[in-house]
């Protein structure tokens, strides 16, 4: 299936999956942290390497990434990615327990701990959802964690299926609780389906490619 | 005369080349490889940052030369040569290749790090290019600059700070 050719309905079907998705998971990180977090309208971004690194701010940047496997009928990668400071808020809020850090000097193993809790929390929701939409069995793995370079993180859901394609399609979710000035906090959801889960995807929506 | 240095960017399953002054950078490598062939004589270099070890593994009608180590180490050689390099003059050094998540799964695509650096060093014996130095492995992200004037390898991470190779 050519990526750059997806119609207005599958696109929209994408949109209405990652929505769907980050809903609940916009709920759960509101029941997590016992604060309002609002979503983003999803964006489906048909995009080459660099432009996925352009899209959480340059390869170079500093990122806390959670990275799930998705196993099942349909496999892929989902990602669930915040900025240190907004990780470090998120544990904290979470755990009411204000000397928790993330910074890469003290290596806390409970706030780490707590992070990859809370990435199994919001990728669970997210995926149980969209699963259950789809209505197609879809897992995720146990978190793997990284705070490190974008670059070097995202590759790592790209390489599996750079074979295939020199594009991925992401559906691109933000949720967000406004928080005062210090301690908002700002997930980015992007789901990376393989290249054939997509074709299982559409064919469940009843949507066929040549539509 | 001289000549303002700029920073060219090598992007990601991307290639390049400068002379000195200017300086080539990649960022944000993981289990890519940065691999940098130069001529310290002509002070000119090529920078490739490669994804995949080989080829053979493509599966689209049309190869990115630029995304595997055997084609984008081909195509840095022979851009060299018709530069006027001398093929002894050429020397490589390299950096990437982390694991940067251990997953618990059969796909070989988890040690695709350690198979891109091996794939990296077999092309380049193919080529009788000496390997000066690498900084490889690890399951941490690196930036790199190499600058042809000193043919010094700037390597950055997060944690462990910056040094030369």
């Amino acid at each position: 299936m050519s990526y750059q050719k997806l119609t207005n309905l599958q696109l929209d079907a994408l949109r209405e999956i990652g929505n769907i998705g980050a809903g609940n998971a916009a709920t759960s990180m509101s029941q997590l942290i016992q604060k309002r977090v609002d979503m983003e309208v999803p964006s489906i971004n048909i995009v080459d390497f660099n432009e996925v690194m352009d899209m959480v701010g340059g390869a170079d940047r500093l990122i806390v990434g959670i990275l799930f496997q998705i196993q099942g009928d349909a496999p892929g990668m989902v990602y669930l990615l915040f900025s240190l400071e907004e990780a470090e808020s998120l544990v904290v809020q979470m755990t009411n327990n204000n000397n928790l850090s993330l910074s890469l000097e003290t290596n806390d193993e409970l706030a780490l701990s707590a992070l990859r809790e809370a990435g199994n929390i919001l990728t669970g929701s997210y995926l149980s959802a969209l699963s259950d939409f789809i209505n197609i069995n879809m897992q995720p793995s146990v978190p793997h964690l990284s705070v490190d370079m974008a670059g070097a993180i995202l590759t790592v859901g790209l390489v599996e299926y750079s074979s295939m394609s020199d594009y991925a399609i992401i559906v691109n979710t933000k949720i967000n609780n406004p928080g005062d000035d210090y301690n908002g906090i700002n997930g980015q959801l992007l789901l990376v389906p393989s290249p054939d889960s997509f074709t299982k995807i559409f064919q469940a929506l009843g949507i066929h490619e040549n539509e | 005369m001289s000549k303002q240095a700029s920073i060219v960017k090598v992007g990601i399953a991307d290639l390049n080349f400068v002379t000195a002054p200017d300086i080539l950078r990649t960022s944000g490598l993981g289990s890519c490889v940065g691999v940098i062939i130069y001529s310290q004589a002509k002070k000119m270099a090529g920078m490739a940052h490669i994804m995949l070890p080989d080829s053979s593994m493509g599966k689209q009608a049309t190869v990115n030369k630029f995304k595997y180590a055997d084609t984008a180490i081909d195509i840095l050689v022979q851009t060299l040569l018709s530069k006027g390099v001398w093929k002894k003059e050429l020397k490589a050094k390299l950096a990437g290749g982390a694991q940067m998540f251990s997953f618990q799964t059969n796909s070989d695509i988890i040690r695709i790090g350690k198979r891109n650096v091996d794939a990296v060093l077999e092309k380049l014996n193919h080529h009788h290019i000496p390997v000066v130095s690498q900084d490889v492995g690890g399951n941490f992200g690196r930036t790199i600059e190499f600058d042809p004037q000193t043919c010094k390898l700037k390597v950055r991470t997060i944690t462990k700070g910056e040094h030369y190779i």
